[in-house]
């Protein structure tokens, strides 16, 4: 399978002498969802934002498979944080992207009203982000993401701030947004649980310098469900995850 | 309310002569009688004030823009805008009036000088104060600079300048009626500063409290006014305007 993007010996020094990355390999695979796991501090947020170009890295190269891709033009960004405007509605909220390419006003609504429904938020089109729950605000979020049809789709540990109940839905409802439009997931997450339910593959990291020590395949099937939760090979592979990131971690 | 019938009772009580303190119910009939007069030299200082705002808006919002534009042009411009706003204005008013010609005009710089700054650093600091993340966001579909200052700074910055805007406003209206005393009762614009002077020399003392009565109410329903601006503009989405029952 070709690789959507490489990074190749990256290594990020910050302005205060911290250093986050220091000669981390990194390919992500056209259509795969792929998660990033390691503890905080590990530099796995760092390194989603120098892929998304929203810093740049002190050494090493990120290259972009441009023919296939369009390079880094169809990429969206979830924040850990929902990061809505909290001015304007839900719906003016997801059709920001479009409204920045100068989409026309009728079409850009009418694919953002479209992809809230697929998010589970129709009728909150009116809604100002103070009046929606957590979970809602990151279906919000998603759905702005979502709404310029990514081909890549990075995520900087989205759920992290909800509680486990509405984690759990969401996983769900991410998976199946994902089985259905099939874009390419990086997933940044420091939770052994929520990598082994969402992705095909894991990158583990370790901490201080920040490079990634092992990848594994998960090799579930799809669709994941409740059942998937619970099952034998479920738990089998958080084991082996697990062992994993004690191992990178012991590194440290 | 309370206040007022004390205020009258007392007059009344110890027979306060009315050229020391008039009672508010020889102020209220100084009012009706003298509203010829009284109403003209309002409008004349209310309509300096509301223009000066005006200005203070335009300027400061217009400043604060290009500040935040460049790191550059805020470092030049900025300890100017910061001296004026330290200078007195009873210091600097009679240079002013003796610069320019035009009374009205001069009275109207002073209000606005003491009006603007409010606004300039409150909005300065809501155009710099906008989401990181989102800023990030914006740079990711690639915003243009226009795009980013419309859709993102203005409205993160809209709470901070209406707090400005409730500053400038009594500002505005102190700044007007400071620098029309300071022209004295020279001045052919002769708004309810000059009426007070006015009066004080003539020791119409119930029409000077009339005078200041109508300066402070004034005041109080252009602050109430922009409260109820302000109001009306973040009741959807502000912390500042969020109650209990939601």
């Amino acid at each position: 399978m070709r690789s959507v993007v490489s990074c190749r010996n990256i290594s990020k020094r910050f302005a205060n002498g911290t250093v986050a990355l220091d000669g981390a390999n990194l390919d992500v695979r056209e259509n795969e969802f792929l998660s990033l796991l390691g503890p905080s501090g590990c530099g796995k947020s760092t390194l989603l934002r120098l892929i998304a170009g929203l810093a740049e890295p002190s050494a090493g190269t990120i290259t972009w498979d441009q023919a296939k891709e369009g390079g880094r033009a169809g990429l969206s960004f979830v924040f850990q944080e929902p990061t809505l405007m909290p001015w304007t509605t839900a719906l003016a909220n997801v059709a920001l992207p479009l409204k920045l390419a100068h989409v026309a006003r009728s079409e850009s609504e009418s694919r953002a009203a479209a992809v809230l429904a697929s998010v589970g938020l129709a009728g909150f089109e009116k809604a100002y982000p103070r009046e929606l729950s957590g979970g809602m605000k990151m279906r919000v979020s998603i759905a702005r993401a979502l709404v310029t049809a990514p081909k890549v789709l990075l995520m900087d540990e989205p759920f992290a701030a909800l509680d486990e109940i509405t984690r759990f839905k969401l996983n769900n409802d991410l998976l199946e947004l994902w089985q259905r439009d099939r874009f390419t997931a990086v997933f940044v997450t420091h939770s052994v649980f929520e990598s082994v339910f969402l992705s095909q593959r894991i990158a583990v990291m370790t901490a201080r310098p920040g490079r990634v020590q092992t990848e594994l395949a998960v090799t579930a099937p799809y669709p994941r469900d409740a059942h998937y939760r619970t099952s034998p090979l479920y738990n089998e592979h958080c084991r082996t995850v697990s062992a994993a990131l004690e191992g990178a971690m012991a590194l440290a | 309310m309370l206040l007022l019938v004390g205020w009258e009772a007392m007059v009344r009580a110890f027979g306060i002569a009315p050229y020391l303190l008039p009672g508010p119910v020889a102020i209220a009939r100084t009012l009706v009688t003298d509203w010829q007069t009284l109403a003209e030299s309002w409008w004349i200082t209310m309509s300096i004030a509301l223009a000066a705002l005006a200005a203070a808006v335009v300027v400061g919002v217009g400043l604060a823009v290009l500040f935040s534009a460049s790191k550059w042009v805020e470092r030049s411009f900025y300890p100017y805008a910061v001296i004026l706003q330290v200078t007195p204005i009873v210091a600097i008013a009679p240079l002013i009036i003796v610069w320019v010609n035009d009374t009205r005009l001069s009275l109207l710089i002073c209000a606005w000088i003491v009006a603007f700054f409010p606004i300039l650093s409150n909005t300065t600091l809501g155009l710099n104060s906008a989401d990181r993340n989102l800023v990030d966001l914006f740079k990711l579909y690639r915003a243009s600079g226009w795009q980013r200052l419309v859709h993102l700074k203005l409205p993160a910055a809209m709470p901070y300048f209406l707090a400005g805007l409730k500053i400038s406003g009594g500002l505005s209206l102190i700044g007007a009626v400071v620098a029309e005393f300071v022209a004295g009762t020279g001045g052919e614009a002769s708004g309810l500063a000059y009426r007070i002077l006015e009066s004080g020399y003539q020791l119409k003392i119930p029409r000077m409290f009339a005078a200041l009565a109508l300066i402070s109410l004034s005041g109080i329903v252009l602050f109430l006014a922009l409260s109820l601006l302000s109001h009306l503009c973040l009741r959807r989405w502000h912390e500042s305007e969020v109650r209990e029952e939601d």
